[in-house]
């Protein structure tokens, strides 16, 4: 048994990183958005005035949108 | 709704949450047209790349109970409780890559139980599918109900309404697309569960300036105890607040415990046997104990910075008075603490999804295992493939329903249930026993293994009731009356696999065993082992196993 013999595709299915793609992008833009709107009046939070939502939300729109663009289905 | 709560959700947070449940309600119906044959049902069709199977993998042991109880116990125990990422689960799950996978792709198992039954027949078979069957559905039940309180305690949300909609969305979904249906939303709770758990540690150590300013803030808050110690204290069991002795870190948990849980436990083994060939399979636990490395960054060290930060200092689950928290609260307590509006959400999301990714792997185990390993053998034997795939549906809703029940009856007896789910650990330590003597030794026979595994599963539970009934016990089984249930733990499980090892040796040497040709593909010895042919070093699993474990060398003696 070879250990390369790989079992035929039966399957032509999204992959899932598409699906992990568009979920990190919608939840980017959603925490993007929402660290952007309380800019001016940050939460009561620890550290609130290093703006994590605006980069961490923005690493997640970033990262998202990569594997969107890299694995969206070809027609 | 209640109005007692730790954490409050505001619009963009509920969208986060309603966003998930849209998506993988979206995946499960998508992906039913793909779980049509048994094989895709059951096992995904088997074209899984070791990268999803890897993840799934890693994911499916990844819950929130598990992250909320290992923070707890961070903050409990200190550095301690990361062994069980480290020497608690790296060597067992590269044994698996290496030692194991080949047995189980070549044999074509589709389960656990049913390797069992190629290598033992079906009364050792029988044993482990029916134990497994029951336990696996009580945990699921288990799980919901400990989703609902967690949901109840952080959020306020309603018991009933907890459990009733994750459920519902849990069965809709693996109903619909079967293992595909659970391996791909586990691998959306592990990029949920980095990026919405990943940010308290970083804030955390702004706060504390690095980890040498936490562990200052430690010593200051908790004088003369050392939680940032991995094995320095682990001379003597009354030198740390485990009450452990480096013997059950050792011999218990790395030799035993791990090995049992990772390589012999369905939930996770069925992800790696998705592999699409057998280079991935031998690949996804290597790949997956790169991230089972790093996840002490967003369950361990956010229970260190905790013992850091946290103004008050917390209490043990059961003797906390009104205002005070216990250790389990630390994680919800450290996303309040830096979670804003949407990261709050994301947070909470990534709670939700290990929760209900914890309940669609038990689910798809049980209904294969059931469908392939009760049903077929011994009540249908030769149906159409349709008729099992349709069995396979079903029994992920009467699986639930079950659940569900089992979830209502921990509502009232929750000790019982605690029981259960510290059993279920136990009889996978006599099961990696038969499984292991197997795979490895040609003599092992099938009186031998059936013996084995019920000698080692009766000694597990006999050892848990003698020492709730008699807690001096203790000090024989754990050998230290310093023990506490870890400790405990470890050893019962050490002796219970010794106890299946030594009888399945003695009653196979006094049975008659198999022909060497019916052991091939099945046992070391009796196998062609598959050449990795000239693939190049960096191909190669055995590499990347050997990468993984100097990582996992380098890790004790940083934190030595």
């Amino acid at each position: 048994m070879d250990l390369l013999v790989t079992n035929m595709e039966k399957h032509h299915i999204i992959p899932v990183w598409f699906f992990v793609g568009v979920m990190l992008l919608a939840y980017g833009l959603l925490i993007l958005g929402s660290g952007l709107a309380e800019w001016s009046n940050p939460p009561h939070t620890v550290l609130a005035e290093l703006h994590a939502p605006v980069w961490w939300g923005g690493l997640l729109t970033l990262i998202g949108g990569a594997y969107v663009a890299a694995f969206r289905p070809k027609t | 709704m209640t109005t007692e709560r730790m954490i409050s959700l505001g619009p963009v947070d509920l969208a986060i949450i309603v966003l998930y449940f849209l998506m993988v309600l979206g995946i499960g119906f998508y992906l039913r047209r793909f779980a049509q044959s048994g094989e895709d049902f059951f096992l995904a069709g088997r074209e899984m790349t070791a990268w999803v199977a890897g993840l799934s993998f890693l994911s499916a042991n990844l819950g929130s109970l598990e992250l909320l109880g290992w923070a707890g116990a961070s903050y409990q125990y200190g550095i301690l409780a990361a062994h069980w990422y480290w020497i608690g689960a790296i060597p067992a799950m590269l044994f698996l890559g290496i030692v194991m996978m080949p047995f189980y792709y070549i044999s074509k198992t589709h389960s656990v139980p049913g390797y069992l039954q190629l290598r033992y027949g079906p009364s050792a078979s029988a044993l482990s599918a029916i134990s497994f069957a029951l336990m696996t559905i009580l945990m699921s039940g288990v799980n919901m109900y400990a989703m609902a309180v967690v949901m109840k305690v952080v959020l306020g949300w309603n018991i009933h309404f907890s459990i009733w909609v994750s459920s519902l969305t849990v069965g809709i979904y693996v109903a619909s697309g079967g293992l595909f249906s659970a391996i791909f939303n586990e691998v959306l709770q592990f990029f949920l569960i980095w990026f919405g758990a990943l940010l308290i540690p970083i804030l955390g150590l702004i706060e504390t300036h690095g980890w040498a300013g936490m562990v200052a803030r430690i010593q200051q808050n908790f004088p003369g105890q050392d939680f940032t110690h991995a094995w320095s204290t682990l001379g003597s069991a009354q030198d740390n607040p485990m009450g452990m002795h480096w013997t059950g870190i050792v011999f218990g948990l790395g030799a035993v415990i791990s090995m049992g849980y990772w390589t012999t436990d369905f939930l996770v083994v069925q992800r790696v046997l998705a592999a699409k060939d057998l280079r991935s399979a031998k690949l996804a636990p290597i790949i997956g104990s790169f991230f089972k490395m790093a996840v002490p960054l967003i369950v361990i060290l956010p229970g260190l910075i905790a013992l850091a930060v946290l103004p008050d200092h917390l209490v043990p689950q059961g003797s906390a008075i009104a205002g005070q928290h216990t250790y389990d609260d630390v994680l919800p307590l450290m996303m309040a603490r830096y979670m804003g509006p949407g990261l709050l959400g994301l947070g909470i999301t990534a709670l939700v999804a290990g929760f209900m990714a914890g309940m669609a792997g038990n689910v798809s185990a049980f209904s294969t295992v059931w469908t392939y390993d009760l049903y077929r053998p011994f009540l249908r034997k030769a149906a159409p493939d349709a008729h099992y795939v349709s069995m396979g549906r079903w029994c992920t809703i009467i699986g639930l329903i079950i659940s569900i029940g089992a979830a209502y009856l921990a509502m009232g007896f929750t000790s019982i249930m605690d029981y259960v789910q510290a059993l279920f650990s136990f009889f996978i330590a006599p099961l990696f026993g038969t499984v292991i003597l197997g795979m490895l030794w040609k003599r092992t026979t099938a009186a031998g293994g059936f013996a084995g595994l019920l000698v080692g599963t009766l000694s597990s539970v006999g050892m848990f009731l003698i020492v709730k009934f008699n807690p001096e016990a203790l000090s024989l089984i754990a050998m230290s009356t310093h023990a506490k249930a870890m400790a405990e733990d470890m050893y019962r499980a050490l002796w219970s696999w010794i106890l299946c090892v030594l009888v399945t040796i003695v009653v196979s040497l006094m049975t008659k065993p198999k022909p060497e040709s019916e052991l091939v593909g099945l046992v070391y010895g009796a196998t062609a082992i598959p050449s990795e042919g000239n693939l190049p070093l960096i191909q190669k699993p055995i590499f990347w196993a050997g990468v993984a474990a100097a990582l996992l060398v380098l890790l004790q003696w940083i934190f030595w």
